[in-house]
């Protein structure tokens, strides 16, 4: 299979998209654990994503189409989320720097440069309750999926599955890194949320990708 | 929600504007980005000093721009810290070839833009350090946590590493003596009521009417424990006993306190606070330098309030006096 450029552009809208529809459900995610702004905030950038898009060079390739998502997230976000996410979206474009059309390694290649990034940026590990917590597992059900030669839409079925577990999974623990750790204990309970906005946009992809 | 506002989506752009038609003596902006710098900037021969985060606490940071404090403030969107590029074209802005100090307080975001904007900066030659303020005592301190939140103490180390670099000292020096008053900086808050970011709407937690939130953050993020009302001398009792064990002060000790009003609590009641603060300080033996009341460093219209204390030696008293002159922040 393979993912064209004007797909790629397909999931930055259904991204934006669906963000925009969860901004209230994240910005109330994040009030009972963080300062009420998540949704805000990703909203705000992918919203400047969208504008930014329409400017962009015809002939621009994929890589350069993530970089442009990533610098305008990390100048628009703002908070923990946007180096964060700004950071995974640069990492991401370089991993397929210069591709026209990408494979089912380049998507592998694309989650694990984007999920590195954001380690490299943040410092927080699987279990810490934040992002990484749907991203990790998301990436490895990817990854094995696709090695045991299961097709990339049913592929991203089990990543999606899988992040959602992991989101899931972050209501049971409590947070170490970012502003929920100041709660301690009392973070528990709550469904973290970067690590549902994480599986939106994850769940988002597999949706524009399975309707291809 | 009830605010004087126009529309939410403006709301720091129109605080910008505000600000800027008030103090035109001591502020201007830079085109195009929200970064506001002293109207000499860049100081020649001065190490430069950029601090920012989130709308919401004014008069921090802008507020603190001007003679003898910071160069420049980068305030983000409300509770938001602001943007890698903003921090940036703040430095870039007072460098006067000195070297620039980034006053960052303890928050993950903040944290990691300032960080981006130093990579940034370093690249292009400019010598950029940092100093990380995390005062809040509320908060366990611990290395599997992303430690304490920096709160009001800010400003002290605003106004000290300020009076330092107006010295025309070295970016180590300034960098030694900020550091110097985060080791003895302590602060813990309160809240009786929440605060309304607004483009939520709504506010972010509530309390009932006999309820109070202690240890709360500047954000309105949950503090360590909610309990029932009590008299404002408890409070600070309470407060105090965190504060104070946490250094810990001691007997002989020389301090500077501040009482910061949370954006919604009257003066009044802020003197309430202070008598008892006074009163416990004297108990224990434990020497007032100088006092602050007032807000500096604010939550939206939270009511509720914080203590900091300041431990002094001679050098952080010296500095201490030495004259500012900001919109928010006058020493003569
Ligand atoms: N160190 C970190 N590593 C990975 N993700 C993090 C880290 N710190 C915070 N996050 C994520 O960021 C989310 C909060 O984002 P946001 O509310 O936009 O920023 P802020 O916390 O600065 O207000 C959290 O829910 C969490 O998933
Ligand atoms: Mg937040």
């Amino acid at each position: 299979m393979v993912i064209t450029k004007e797909d790629v552009l397909k999931v930055i809208d259904k991204i934006v998209e669906v963000i925009r529809e969860n901004k209230e459900y994240l910005t109330e995610l994040d009030s009972a654990i963080g300062d009420a702004d998540h949704g805000i905030n990703m909203d705000r950038g992918f919203e400047a994503v969208k504008q930014k898009l329409a400017t962009i060079p015809e002939n621009s390739d994929i890589g350069t189409i993530l970089k442009t998502v990533g610098m305008t997230l990390v100048s628009t976000v703002g908070g923990a989320s946007g180096p964060l996410y700004g950071t995974a979206f640069m990492r991401a474009g370089q991993a397929v720097q210069g591709k026209t059309e990408l494979t089912e390694e380049d998507v592998v290649k694309i989650f694990e440069a984007a999920l590195q990034g954001i380690k490299d940026r943040g410092k927080a590990q699987a279990g810490d309750k934040t992002m990484i917590d749907s991203i990790e597992p998301a990436y490895k059900a990817l990854k094995e999926s696709l090695e045991n030669n299961i097709a990339l839409p049913e592929a991203l079925k089990r990543a999606v599955n899988a992040a959602k577990e992991g989101m899931e999974y972050t209501k049971n623990i409590s947070a170490r890194k970012g502003r929920a750790s100041y709660l301690g204990e009392r973070s528990i309970g709550h469904i973290d949320p970067g690590a549902t906005s994480s599986y939106l946009m994850i769940k988002a992809l597999a949706d524009v990708i399975n309707l291809l | 929600m009830k605010k004087l506002i126009n529309n939410p989506e403006s709301v720091v752009k129109e605080m910008i504007e505000g600000l800027l038609a008030a103090h035109p003596n001591y502020l201007r902006k830079l085109e195009n980005i929200n970064v506001i710098v002293r109207k000499d900037a860049p100081v020649e021969g001065k190490v430069g000093l950029v601090s920012g985060g989130g709308s919401g606490h004014e008069p921090a940071h802008a507020g603190y721009v001007g003679y003898g404090m910071l160069d420049a403030a980068c305030p983000g969107e409300v509770f938001t810290s602001p943007t890698p590029d903003q921090m940036y074209e703040a430095i870039k802005a007072v460098n006067s070839g000195k070297g620039v100090l980034l006053i960052i307080k303890n928050y993950t975001g903040d944290v990691m833009n300032f960080e981006m904007a130093r990579e940034m900066a370093q690249a292009e030659g400019i010598e950029v350090d940092q100093v990380i303020v995390n005062d809040d005592v509320a908060v366990e301190n611990s290395t599997w946590t992303q430690g304490r939140r920096g709160i009001a103490g800010t400003v002290f180390v605003h106004k000290i590493a300020g009076a330092k670099a107006q010295e025309g000292a070295s970016l180590k020096e300034v960098k030694r003596v900020a550091e110097k008053v985060i080791a003895n900086v302590r602060s813990m808050g309160m809240a009786l009521t929440p605060c309304t970011v607004p483009a939520a709407g709504k506010p972010s937690f509530t309390l009932q009417e006999d309820e109070m939130e202690i240890g709360i953050g500047i954000h309105g993020e949950p503090g360590t424990h909610r309990e029932k009302i009590k008299h404002v001398d408890e409070i600070v009792e309470h407060l105090m006993d965190k504060i104070i064990n946490d250094l810990p002060y001691k007997s002989g000790d020389e301090v500077a306190v501040m009482i910061n009003g949370m954006g919604g609590t009257p003066l009044m009641e802020l003197y309430i606070a202070n008598r008892k603060v006074a009163e416990i300080l004297k108990e224990k033996d434990i020497k007032v330098y100088k006092t602050y009341v007032g807000e500096f460093m604010t939550s939206l219209e939270m009511s509720g309030f914080s203590i900091t204390l300041l431990k002094l030696d001679e050098e952080l008293k010296a500095l201490l006096d030495a004259k500012a002159d900001t919109p928010a922040f006058k020493q003569l």
